[in-house]
């Protein structure tokens, strides 16, 4: 909602002014609101020098200049496939991972209860066992969904909370079965081999499972999380992004980077602290709220 | 500590070496290349530009010495910058003899400022204080039971109320039951909040103007980008904050908001979050962050092939 407002507000605002020469002083303010976006300096160099190129000397709009480029992004974010994949037939896994305080838990608890309000049985997997509350904090939101949770002691393998829950998603015919996970940086690299190894451990029961592993980002980060893309995808194999706090006024515009390097569609996006807060991605809303240049 | 950027710098230079001064135009390339690298540590746009006219100023007319090349100049006059901005240092946590201290950590979703509650009480217990942690955060599921999980940790005692809804009354009854029990330092656990969030941030003002805590230390993700200008100042209004505490710096991130938050706040920087673990909290020193921020990365290949 917040983004489609401001599109309109874009759109009216088009032809007011009588535009402005391409000079430096313009390809300055464009490259300010291109960084402010966390696209990167590389990238709003980039994108920077071509429109100096293309334009440099003519009058143009700067909201028009604006409109191109965020239509070429939305381009760049326009993906196939950013539907769940759901299995053929027994329960979906879906293994969820990302740095610490991303919005794994809440994600997965929006999750959840999207699918449980589609009419899927749903279990979690408290696969956190390691930070304060955290299997607490699960239990917490699978009473207020009303879905089944599998849980293991504070300090308990992961591998072990995994095995138990995909085990028991199988045999209890689940249609859902999403795991947690502990925050962890991609730093940490016996903590991401961990990951590949609750992977291993989940698809002993369900072959092709984890159908999808799903990697949290915080809107707020900013080119860390092309660092947290590589690592995660490398250790964990990742199949899509949830971009979590796009509520905020960070742009998340990282994701930008992140879609040029890496084959990771971004699938989700987190709005809000609460259960219904969660969206599928929408290139173009996105695009226009990452360059909306009023502050 | 530097290489790349110094490396990367060399290469800008090539062409002045030995020449006498720096001016603005013979250290064009160079100066592009320190901007792209505060960029990509992301540092919010605003805070490289002045950090940018501060470099250029400080070394313009600067004679470069015939055993000191340019780029070496340069570099020790970013890193003498950066070093001023993050300054002055003042890792001490004012305690009052005799009487109560309250801190209050605030922050946004995630930051770190449970774990950091922790992080200050164990700090608090080797100075041989005695810390006394409250759960205001009324928002987040199980946000309680995890400051209670710190709490029997580091036998630290925990206040909470799991029937009051508002938090100033937590904050009070918590206080009230520290100075009860003879403790000598109160830490609030606030919720995690944006900083667009009008609602709780009043609710922030309210638990600042009637409690009045003694030290309010915000609390900010390493991994931050270009937002945390935003942020920063709408703590910074609605608070009168006293310190700034950085988590999550045991990666890879180089942590450059933590510029962006002091230029903002003006306030110093007390610590930095190297883990998840409880002892994992270090003093902040300039250098080490000076030198975090400038590690330059790819701008060295891309100053090599050009
Ligand atoms: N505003 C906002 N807050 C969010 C969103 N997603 C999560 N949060 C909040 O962010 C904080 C961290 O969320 P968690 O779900 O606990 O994050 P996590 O990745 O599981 O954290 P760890 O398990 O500690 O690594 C909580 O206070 C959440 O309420 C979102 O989309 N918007
Ligand atoms: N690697 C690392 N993780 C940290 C650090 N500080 C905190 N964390 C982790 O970050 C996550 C979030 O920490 P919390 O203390 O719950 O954050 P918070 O600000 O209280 O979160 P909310 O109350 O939901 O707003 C947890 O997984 C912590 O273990 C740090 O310095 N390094
Ligand atoms: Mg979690
Ligand atoms: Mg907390």
């Amino acid at each position: 909602e917040k983004t489609s407002r401001a599109l309109n507000t874009d759109i009216r605002d088009l032809w007011k002014s009588d535009g402005e020469l391409v000079n430096d002083e313009f390809l300055k303010k464009l490259f300010a609101v291109l960084v402010k976006s966390d696209m990167g300096g590389k990238m709003a160099t980039q994108i920077r020098d071509r429109i100096g190129a293309d334009f440099r000397a003519r009058k143009v709009q700067f909201a028009e200049v604006l409109q191109t480029i965020s239509e070429e992004i939305q381009t760049t974010l326009e993906q196939g496939g950013t539907a769940i994949q759901l299995a053929e037939s027994g329960p979906t896994v879906i293994l969820v991972v990302g740095v610490n305080g991303s919005g794994k838990t809440t994600s997965i608890a929006k999750l959840a209860y999207k699918f449980t309000q589609e009419g899927h049985r749903v279990l979690l997997g408290a696969g956190d066992t390691f930070r304060a509350a955290a299997v607490e904090q699960l239990t917490v939101w699978s009473e207020r969904i009303g879905c089944d949770i599998v849980k293991g002691q504070q300090g308990a393998d992961p591998g072990t909370v995994a095995f138990q829950a995909s085990l028991k998603a199988r045999d209890e015919n689940y249609d859902v079965c999403i795991i947690d996970t502990a925050g962890r940086l991609q730093t940490q690299s016996n903590l991401m081999q961990e990951l590949d190894k609750i992977r291993r451990v989940i698809a002993k029961h369900i072959p092709e499972a984890p159908h999808e592993v799903l990697l949290v980002l915080d809107a707020t980060a900013g080119q860390n999380a092309i660092s947290q893309a590589r690592g995660f995808s490398a250790a964990a194999g990742c199949t899509g992004i949830v971009l979590a706090k796009i509520d905020g006024s960070a742009k998340g515009g990282v994701i930008i980077p992140i879609r040029q390097e890496f084959d990771l569609p971004v699938k989700l996006v987190g709005l809000g602290e609460k259960l219904e807060d969660l969206a599928v991605f929408d290139p173009q809303a996105f695009a226009t709220a990452l360059l909306d240049w009023r502050d | 500590m530097f290489e790349s950027l110094s490396d990367g710098l060399q290469s800008a230079f090539k062409s002045i070496r030995g020449k006498g001064k720096l001016t603005e135009a013979n250290m064009r390339d160079g100066l592009q290349m320190v901007e792209q690298a505060m960029l990509e540590a992301d540092v919010s746009y605003q805070v490289v530009q002045d950090f940018m006219a501060k470099v250029t100023q400080a070394a313009m007319g600067q004679k470069v010495l015939l055993s000191l090349r340019p780029h070496e100049e340069l570099v020790r006059i970013v890193h003498q910058e950066l070093i001023e901005i993050l300054g002055p240092v003042d890792v001490s946590i004012p305690i009052k003899a005799g009487q109560v201290t309250v801190l209050m950590l605030c922050g946004l979703q995630g930051a770190g400022k449970t774990t950091t509650c922790g992080k200050l009480s164990q700090l608090l217990k080797e100075q041989k204080a005695s810390p006394f942690l409250v759960a205001a955060d009324l928002q987040r599921p199980a946000a309680i039971q995890q400051l209670h999980t710190l709490g029997e940790q580091l036998g630290v005692p925990v206040y909470s109320d799991l029937n009051e809804q508002d938090p100033v009354k937590v904050c009070r009854a918590g206080v009230a039951k520290a100075k009860e029990q003879g403790a000598n330092v109160v830490i609030l656990d606030t919720a995690g909040r944006l900083a667009i969030d009008d609602e709780l941030m009043k609710q922030l003002c309210e638990i600042d103007k009637k409690i009045g805590p003694d030290q309010v230390y915000l609390v900010v993700d390493g991994m931050t980008g270009q937002d945390a200008v935003n942020s920063a100042s709408a703590f910074n209004s609605a608070l009168e904050l006293d310190g700034v505490i950085m988590t999550k710096l045991d990666g890879d991130a180089r942590g450059g908001a933590l510029l962006s938050v002091k230029h903002v706040t003006q306030v110093p920087v007390k610590f930095i979050g190297t883990g998840e673990h409880l002892d994992a909290l270090e003093a902040f020193r300039p250098e080490g962050m000076a030198g975090r921020i400038l590690e330059m990365g790819d701008i060295v290949a891309v100053a090599q092939e050009a």
